[in-house]
């Protein structure tokens, strides 16, 4: 039994914006795989919650006509996996988000809930990051668009206006053509676990995959949200693929990274796991690309 | 012969379908919601509780707290009551608590009409306390100047005893002795059973009556009466089926709060029904124990002398108390017996969550110290870990003075022979020798001992009844509950086997209902199928003669010419069949000449025990810089006698691997140094090991026939948690040459642990 004030569904987009309006306190609820949790402890207990759960406009996998790959919010991970234009496109999105939690979750979690949590974790965050996606929100002014790396701010805390819901998460063409990558979840277990640390590269080589015209890595769980590695992109990126520039790359997302102490992991070991799973990570991806070291 | 057949279990397709009916789905819907205020701090006292708008809440019937409960401390843990006041259990509960000994201790307790009210009314609890210092480590309690726990426990020892033989500080003397020593920690670990501990309450003709999941029907029927001080036939427990216990419902958990309760409120029906984070921490937990062993080897491989400290933390209430970390000390002097050993266990109360009893009760814990230290000592000197055990392990024919358990058969080398085949071991000891890349692969063993039942430190009887019905079938009840391990059906076949009835006309009550169930103690100390047997087979014996003096009167046979095949009545000289236990059943009830309802019930009290050993193989792949073990397989081998059922037998073993991997590898109950507070009391943080994280299960048995049982059986309940662990540990250090001195062997332990050795 959970501690709910009142919900209201909305059956559209144009809906949920105006529900938003109306109920300023109300939280949204997806697949309610987060929210129903804070609130069985007592986080949430007793709010008001907007249900956009039956806006079916908001799921399925398409392209666009310039080639943008459009994620409806209310996607499935387990949807996302099987769709054949991620699979086509960008196997890694729907890689990582198999590795959320165990099947059931994977039905009823949406990558629209998964990156409006904000939280750090997430399995496809660091994967949205790392392909340069765009999230489409919807408010009372229309569409939004911005760069996923602006729409976190901070740990739980992402730019949604009162006003707004997300829609779509947007991959451009340009973002992922000609590109492949891996991403790699390192946690205590092999399953219905948290990312001790995630991370997620992705490569494009050149015509003779001598030489790497571009190398993006984002990780989760290294800060406190999900986060790219700008210096070690630069270090690797025009680079001729080798065993070398792979480890100066691994060892290079320290300059970047911002992981902390907890009880769950200490500093030190995090950052050794994120160096080795940044080598490990590109390597894949190299070969992926067709490449070798 | 159905005993040693893979019979369906008899519950198998209600269980499957869900019409099997739990605590909870049996709890009628009007029952009033009790939620329990744990404490948030670990140690201090309560000076005042504010209720005031907790009772405001719409929904809420009443709050009682500490200041309310009766001042009678009882004793919680699962053993049969002893007559001898020296051997009671430590009385040191009280329903509700003003001084608070652990962070999750029962300060108040809201009763509402709802869940939602009862959540927010505990959460507007204000509690005020008076803080004291606290402690969570075992060997900090025992310092003089740490915090006092318990008022009649000085110290904090709860229990303190010795096994002195030879002469140990003497034989260290021998010179060119090598000296290995080593600590050993194991993890403060839980249960995890599926169905959280739910009990409800209600009175009925002046009586309670409480519906449980617990293992211990009888038993808990005592402690209510003790803890509310009313007689005990006032007290009458239920118990349906459960979804697992593994030993934490070896315990009065929260029955005698929710009895009380139901009285407190004029017999309503009142229902507490756990979280799974307050099955974390306000239930009990397994003794972490930490255990120093010295052993001195002789240039030749032989002990001169051993020595084992072994430090077990109890948490703040006595539970099971010392006799866990006493049945693993126990342990060592048997499994490798040598002339000279001092040992010493202490059991110490901490500001930590109450150990109880769990699923090998010491034994996991003494196995990885022990075997981990074993396999330390054929590194130290070069020897092969099966040799060295070979050569040193206890032999057949040993028998131990105390219990005088017999090692019957030459046990340990059989099971070692099996798990050497079934592992591939030695060819694979071979191919991993020189390993020197990132990613390492390794062979690793363990053995274990285990004895069955509790006797002779405690009593030890079972009771049985049967009834036969107008089909020749039978209702047969035992006080032995059915968990989960699937007893109802081994019980069948016993009894099936006992009366020469098929086994589908023997119909078990799987429900115990202590006003109709015959006594007995309960499901715990792998003892069931081992003490069940005895009543099974004596009360079929006298039911079998019952209906064998009512067939000479219908066949005019002698009873000496009778017997009941296959649920018929057979002349023996012949082999006619004469009548159908049915038929005879019929005229038997109805009969206008002699009519008799045919039954039997007996007890039967039994002082002997049995050894139950067996052995784990593990191979694992360690990827160094990843600091991680995948375990590629487990082996488990078992002499648990012979097999009753070997289906349900594999599927025990199975269960208890699991618990030895994630005990090996990833689980581990943590708390704030800084405030006592569990951090991980939940299934996401707490690491049990997934079907993700295990290789294929292998089991082996060699089916020793146990000669003091009727039918050649004992312990597998417990055993096959036992030597996962150390295997896998040991399997880690010839991946790496890395002897990690606790468990479970995390990757944040191999980083420090691979840093200090210099492989990262």
């Amino acid at each position: 039994m959970y501690d709910i004030k009142a919900l209201y569904e909305a059956q559209s987009v144009g809906e949920a914006v105006s529900l938003r309006l109306e109920h300023p306190d109300a939280h949204i609820i997806a697949g309610g795989s987060d929210v129903l949790i804070k609130m069985r402890e007592g986080k949430l207990a007793g709010c008001e919650l907007i249900s956009i759960y039956g806006i079916d406009a908001l799921r399925g996998v398409a392209l666009e006509d310039d080639g943008t790959i459009r994620i409806g919010s209310l996607t499935s991970f387990s949807h996302i996996t099987k769709s054949p234009i991620i699979q086509e496109h960008i196997n890694v999105l729907g890689e990582a988000v198999d590795q959320v939690g165990g099947p059931q979750i994977r039905n009823i979690g949406t990558i629209g809930g998964n990156t409006c949590n904000g939280v750090t974790s997430a399995d496809s965050a660091s994967t949205l990051l790392a392909w340069d996606a765009i999230v489409e929100l919807t408010g009372k002014e229309g569409v939004r668009r911005l760069p996923i790396r602006d729409f976190y701010i901070k740990a739980g805390v992402v730019d949604l206006h009162p006003d707004e819901i997300q829609t779509a998460i947007l991959i451009p063409k340009e973002a992922y053509a000609g590109y492949q990558g891996h991403y790699i979840k390192y946690a205590m277990r092999n399953a219905m676990d948290i990312a001790t640390t995630g991370c997620s590269v992705n490569v494009k080589l050149s015509a003779d995959k001598k030489t790497m015209e571009d190398v993006r890595i984002a990780y989760g769980v290294a800060g406190p949200v999900p986060m790219r590695c700008p210096t070690a992109e630069a270090l690797a990126k025009g680079k001729a693929v080798s065993a070398e520039v792979v480890e100066a790359f691994g060892q290079a997302v320290l300059e970047d990274i911002n992981p902390r102490d907890s009880w769950r992991a200490s500093k030190a070991f995090r950052q050794h796991i994120a160096v080795e799973l940044a080598k490990r990570a590109l390597q894949k991806s190299i070969e992926l690309a067709g490449g070798a070291l | 012969m159905v005993v040693g057949k893979s019979v369906t279990r008899v519950d198998a397709y209600d269980k499957a379908t869900g019409r099997a009916k739990y605590t909870d789905d049996l709890c009628d819907k009007s029952a009033l919601v009790a939620r329990i205020k744990h404490s948030e701090i670990a140690h201090g006292f309560v000076k005042s509780v504010d209720t005031a708008a907790a009772e405001a809440i719409p929904g809420v019937v009443k709050v009682f707290t500490c200041f309310d409960v009766p001042n009678v401390p009882f004793p919680t843990a699962g053993h049969p009551w002893s007559t001898d006041p020296h051997h009671q259990d430590v009385a040191d509960r009280l329903l509700l608590n003003r001084h608070v000994r652990y962070y999750g201790d029962d300060v108040c307790v809201v009763v509402a009409e709802n869940e939602v009210a009862a959540a927010q009314a505990e959460r507007a609890i204000r509690v005020e306390y008076e803080e004291l210092p606290f402690v969570l480590d075992v060997q900090e309690a025992m310092k003089p100047d740490a915090p006092q726990i318990q008022e009649n426990f000085p110290g904090n020892i709860l229990g303190h005893t010795s096994v002195r033989k030879g002469d140990y500080e003497k034989a260290i003397q021998e010179p060119g002795l090598i000296k290995v020593e080593g600590w050993y920690d194991t993890p403060t670990v839980q249960h995890c059973h599926i169905e959280n501990h739910v009990c409800y309450a209600q009175m009925e003709a002046g009586r309670v009556i409480v519906t449980s999941s617990t293992q211990i029907p009888h038993i808990v029927r005592r402690v209510v009466g003790q803890a509310l001080g009313i007689p005990w036939g006032k007290v009458r427990v239920i118990k349906p089926y459960i979804g697992g216990g593994f030993g934490n419902k070896q315990d009065a958990l929260y029955e005698p709060l929710c009895a009380w309760l139901s009285y407190m409120l004029g017999g309503r029906l009142v229902k507490i029904d756990c979280s799974r984070e307050e099955t974390f921490v306000s239930n009990r937990v397994r003794h972490a124990i930490r255990s120093h062993i010295i052993s001195w080897v002789r240039p030749d491989g032989t002990f001169a002398a051993r020595k084992l400290e072994c430090f077990s933390n109890q948490g703040a209430y006595a539970s099971h108390g010392h006799g866990v970390n006493a049945k693993g000390m126990n342990a060592f002097p048997q499994l490798y017996p040598c002339d000279n050993v001092e040992c010493d266990s202490y059991t110490v109360y901490t500001n930590r969550p109450s150990a109880g009893a769990m699923r090998g009760y010491g034994i996991p814990q003494a196995m990885f110290a022990g075997e981990a230290h074993i396999d330390d000592v054929c590194k130290a000197i070069g020897a092969d870990p099966i040799d060295f055990r070979r050569s040193h392990v206890m032999p057949q024919g040993y028998v131990d003075g105390f219990s005088k358990n017999e090692n019957y058969y030459d046990t340990f080398n059989q099971v070692m022979d099996k798990g050497l085949i079934l592992s591939d071991f030695r060819r694979k000891q071979k191919e991993y020798a020189n390993q020197t890349g990132p990613v390492r692969r390794g062979v690793g063993m363990a053995l274990f001992w285990y004895n069955t039942a509790v006797w002779p430190i405690s009593l030890e009887s079972s009771s049985c009844r049967m009834v036969l019905n107008q089909d020749g079938s039978i209702q047969m009840q035992t006080g032995e509950t059915e968990i989960g391990q699937g007893c109802d059906t081994a019980f069948a076949q016993m009894a099936a086997e006992a009366l020469g009835i098929p086994v589908e006309d023997v119909h078990p009550v799987s429900t115990q209902d202590t006003d109709v169930t015959p006594f007995g103690t309960g499901a715990y100390a792998s003892r069931q199928t081992y003490i069940g047997g005895f009543a099974i087979k004596q009360t079929a014996t006298l039911l079998k003669e019952r209906i064998l003096r009512y067939a000479k009167e219908l066949t005019r046979q002698d009873v000496s010419l009778l017997d009941i095949r296959d649920g018929k009545i057979v002349r023996t000289s012949d082999g006619r069949e004469l009548m159908t236990l049915g038929e005879l059943a019929t005229e038997a009830l109805y009969s206008l000449e002699h009519s008799e309802h045919l039954t039997a019930e007996s007890t039967y009290q039994i002082k002997n025990n049995a050894y139950s050993f067996g052995c784990s193989f593990a191979e694992v792949e360690v990827d160094i810089p990843l600091c991680k073990v995948k375990l590629l397989n487990l082996v488990n081998v078992h002499d648990c006698g012979t097999l009753i059922n070997p289906q349900l037998a594999e599927a025990q073993v199975h269960g208890g691997m699991s618990m030895a991997i994630g005990y090996g590898l990833s689980e581990e109950l943590k708390f704030d140094a800084k405030t006592g507070k569990p951090l991980n009391n939940n299934l996401l943080d707490y690491k049990l090991s997934t079907f993700m994280d295990h290789p294929d299960l292998t089991v082996g048995f060699v089916e020793n026939a146990e000669p003091t049982s009727p039918y050649g059986t004992k312990a597998l309940g417990e055993p096959p948690a036992c030597s996962g662990a150390p295997a896998i540990r040991n399997a880690i250090l010839n991946a790496t040459g890395v002897a990690v001195d606790r468990a479970p062997v995390t990757p944040h332990i191999l980083f420090d642990r691979f840093t200090e050795a210099g492989l990262l």
